[in-house]
């Protein structure tokens, strides 16, 4: 329905524009706007068109997870549950299992944690509650820088320095110091398990860090000011208000970080030494879910092979879904509980 | 009367803009001193310059002296966290700490200080303490719920009877109603009544009627100034200043 | 406790936090010196116009995987960008509900899916029907990889977006959808685009899931239906490598690689590490 516009006096319609008003034809707007009657087509294309997109980004996920266990449903009919448990993995005998993979994804992703976890925890304290003001920003900055680099750029440096390094100063003072422990025992080559999980502590640190600093920054300033009115020292305050506070958010910062490093894929390959076996010690060569698949797949030559490597593939994505999936909980849960406040 | 605390040439800034403006003042012991003022006059920043919390604002300065019982708590050597072990505080919103029971929040500034009493005497001190803040009828069957599960008003209660456990020598309350609903401010009113014998009290507020209500003493500020203090009676039926007057018949602005 | 010594524990959680922040500081600096030591003696005019010579031969360069890089990312964009600020807008005007809330919980557990199993969805999806490895392969990977950070940053920016003036051109008569377009994006433009530089910036340095879709090619690429060379899988071949003049070429690629990143970095957490607020 179109509106009849009033028709503006002369005197209103000189007055706006102070131009003479017989020079200025009064246009009708009325008839132009007649147009809006197409919004709803407009809206009902537009709200296709995000929903559309939105609902294809699920079916991504679904399709991820679908094709992936299609690919590999003949690995899973041949091998059963037992691929997760068998430490034997011999591609020219046919003879594969998981257990070397999933070990070593575990065990560099959690050594991993051990390094970056007081690191990344530490960091964000101090640019929350310690650093002077003119410092928190620059030093942020920096930490995101950290997450920019290319993994393939970390691998380079580990190569090149990192293993020579860990070879040379690191594995010698630790066989040296805790060698009656046996993972610090037997040969050293450099890469390894130990370097693999040094270079994935300081890729993981600045997403550990950056989560952790904006959980600290949802802690309500009326708590910090409890505690020290309290009589609190800055650290006791930090104890008392800020670190139980944000519990809950550092945990999925930690989790966040953990699911991290269970995918990361390039940097691992090339310093870890892609042995498929399982070493107590943590300077012997190891492999990972992700390494493998790097690194065997494009010259998997049996059907059999490439579906055991995507199996490997699928059992890596349940891990890290869940470990994300869980992570988000958390932190969501530490956002709604600001929102709350 | 003996004075607790004595205000000389404060002043105090937010970056580079100064909020108090040499502000002299002497407060009496143990006796309720309010604070009061229009919106953005520099009372909440005048209190928190009385235990040094107002340092602890990014870019905040202060300069001038705040002498607790004859020593400058600015001096060089103070410790800050000293200072506010002694001159408690009150915020405007309920703080208990969320992760704590209500029994820990009480004992919290204890267990700060360094003070380890037997379970015994703990128990004692945090019954006391909720005593006085007349919440311990309320809360005696659930001293281990969280500190965030009661009312609003008994939150702010719970956070009286926190500072009150370190046995502080001040308390400063900073709009400690403003949050509330009528009934629990006439609860805080009323300790406020009761606390006066043993405590010396700065109150903010920006209600004049309670001020009137609860204070001896009071104190007008105005554009980061000191304009007038003096007795509450006399203040508000006899006032010395202009803008004291115009501020308390409401002809203000 | 006396206060004391309550100022000593102070004083070593603060000096702890400082060494923290030093030590994490440290890798980047060491990186950082290693690559502009190392890189600039590689890069030189031949460098940025040369393909890769033969094993033996001095000299040659890497213009093919500049290129390479270059169409793999455009490819990524191609895919990603339209259905990620489609997704960004429709997560930010519906993300409250149900069907919001699934979305964007899709949204993160894709950006949680490790790199190297896109791949392998690529693989089975582009690679074995066209039967090779192929530039739309991995353009395809890329894309998928970028879906989600477009997607969550466009939801963040357009939700900064003041509620008023959206209202202002309801007002005004003018339709939902127009007002989203001219009015909504236009005011969260910046925000949104550092976003999507953010995440080209990051797929830019993809390794993982090219190695068996895209796969590498030490010559121009013969078309997308065929394998394409790209910057991070070069330095990954080369750096595996036992020779020493392509080691130097590797970092050279480096230090390239990186004077594109540092231009797309804002100051603040990035996107996908931030923490979601429901």
């Amino acid at each position: 329905m179109t509106l009849d516009a009033p028709q503006p006096t002369m005197s209103n319609a000189a007055g706006v524009d102070g131009r003479d008003a017989a020079s200025t034809p009064w246009v009708n707007v009325a008839p132009l706007m007649s147009t809006r009657r197409r919004r709803n087509v407009g809206d009902a294309v537009f709200r296709a068109l995000t929903t559309g997109a939105a609902w294809s980004l699920v079916g991504v996920v679904v399709a991820i997870v679908a094709v992936l266990a299609w690919e590999c449903a003949g690995a899973m009919r041949t091998f059963g549950w037992s691929f997760l448990t068998v430490q034997k993995w011999d591609p020219v005998a046919n003879e594969y299992g998981a257990l070397p993979f999933i070990y070593g994804t575990l065990v560099s992703s959690l050594l991993a944690l051990l390094q970056a976890v007081p690191l990344g925890i530490g960091t964000a304290l101090f640019l929350s509650e310690m650093a002077p003001s003119w410092l928190r920003a620059p030093v942020a900055f920096l930490v995101e820088l950290l997450a920019a680099i290319p993994s393939v750029v970390y691998g380079l440096w580990g190569i090149f320095v990192l293993v020579p390094w860990v070879r040379g100063w690191v594995t010698p003072w630790l066989a040296d110091t805790l060698g009656f422990l046996p993972f610090f025992q037997g040969p050293s080559y450099g890469v390894g398990m130990l370097t693999a999980s040094m270079i994935l502590a300081v890729m993981i640190v600045p997403y550990i860090t950056s989560v952790a600093l904006e959980v600290f920054r949802t802690v309500p300033v009326a708590q910090r000011e409890a505690a020290l009115a309290l009589g609190a020292t800055r650290w006791e305050m930090i104890r008392m208000a800020v670190l139980p506070y944000g519990r809950v958010g550092v945990v999925g910062a930690i989790m966040l970080g953990l699911g991290r490093a269970l995918g990361e894929t390039m940097a691992v390959t090339m310093v870890i030494g892609n042995r498929p076996e399982i070493s107590a010690s943590f300077f012997a060569p190891a492999s990972t879910m992700a390494s493998v698949i790097a690194n065997e797949f494009s010259e998997a030559a049996s059907d059999l092979y490439v579906q055991v490597l995507v199996e490997i593939g699928l059992v890596l994505l349940v891990v890290t879904m869940l470990v994300n999936i869980l992570a988000r909980l958390l932190v969501w849960r530490v956002g709604d509980a600001a929102a709350g406040h | 009367m003996p004075n607790k605390l004595e205000v000389a040439s404060l002043r105090a800034w937010f970056g580079t803009t100064q909020a108090l403006h040499d502000i002299d003042l002497v407060l009496p012991e143990r006796a309720v001193t309010a604070i009061i003022g229009p919106s953005g006059c520099g009372k909440s920043t005048f209190i928190r310059c009385l235990n040094r919390m107002h340092e602890t604002v990014p870019g905040t300065r202060v300069e001038g002296r705040v002498l607790l019982d004859g020593q400058n708590i600015y001096a060089s050597g103070v410790d800050p966290v000293q200072v506010r072990a002694k001159v408690g505080m009150v915020f405007q919103r309920p703080n208990p700490f969320p992760t704590m029971s209500i029994f820990d929040n009480v004992a919290a500034g204890l267990r700060l200080n360094g003070v380890r009493p037997s379970r015994d005497d703990l128990a004692h001190i945090v019954e006391q303490s909720l005593r006085q803040a007349a919440l311990w009828e309320e809360v005696k069957n659930g001293l281990h719920a969280s500190g965030v599960s009661i009312s609003g008003g008994q939150q702010q209660r719970l956070c009286i009877a926190r500072t009150l456990a370190v046995a502080p020598e001040v308390i400063l309350m900073d709009e400690p109603c403003s949050a509330l609903d009528p009934i629990a401010t006439t609860k805080i009113e009323a300790l406020i009544h009761e606390l006066r014998e043993k405590y010396t009290i700065v109150i903010v507020t920006h209600s004049m009627q309670q001020a009137a209500r609860v204070s001896d003493y009071t104190a007008f500020l105005y554009l980061g100034r000191l304009i007038e203090f003096g007795e509450t009676k006399k203040l508000f039926t006899t006032p010395e200043r202009k803008e004291t007057e115009d501020y308390i018949t409401g002809r203000f602005g | 406790m006396t206060l004391r010594t309550r100022r000593h524990v102070d004083r070593l959680f603060t000096l702890l936090g400082v060494v923290c922040t030093i030590a994490l500081l440290v890798p980047l600096a060491l990186i950082f010196g290693y690559l502009v030591a190392r890189g600039v003696t590689a890069l030189n005019f031949e460098f940025f116009t040369q393909l890769p010579k033969p094993v033996g031969e001095v000299g040659g360069g890497m213009a093919n995987a500049i290129v390479g890089s270059a169409i793999l990312v455009a490819l990524a964009c191609v895919i990603g960008l339209p259905i990620g600020i489609l997704t960004g807008v429709y997560l930010a005007e519906r993300g409250r509900t149900a069907a919001g809330s699934t979305v964007r919980f899709c949204a993160d557990v894709l950006n949680g899916v490790p790199s190297i199993v896109i791949g392998i969805f690529a693989y089975t999806l582009v690679v074995l029907p066209m039967r090779g490895f192929s530039a739309y392969a991995g353009g395809i990977a890329l894309g998928v990889i970028m879906l989600p950070v477009v997607a969550r940053t466009t939801e963040e920016m357009i939700r900064l977006v003041p509620t008023s003036l959206r209202e202002a051109s309801l007002a005004l008569g003018v339709p939902t959808w127009r007002t989203t377009i001219s009015v909504v994006l236009r005011t969260a433009r910046g925000g949104i685009l550092t976003g999507i530089m953010l995440s080209i910036a990051r797929v830019a340095g993809e390794t993982a899931p090219l190695i068996f879709t895209a796969f590498g090619n030490q010559y121009w690429h013969g078309g997308l239906r065929g394998p394409i060379s790209s910057l991070p899988v070069q330095i990954y071949t080369y750096a595996i490598s036992p020779f020493d003049d392509w080691h130097r070429q590797a970092w050279g690629r480096r230090a390239r690689a990186d004077d594109a990143d540092r231009g797309h970095q804002p100051v603040g957490p990035t996107p996908h590490a931030r923490p979601a607020r429901g």
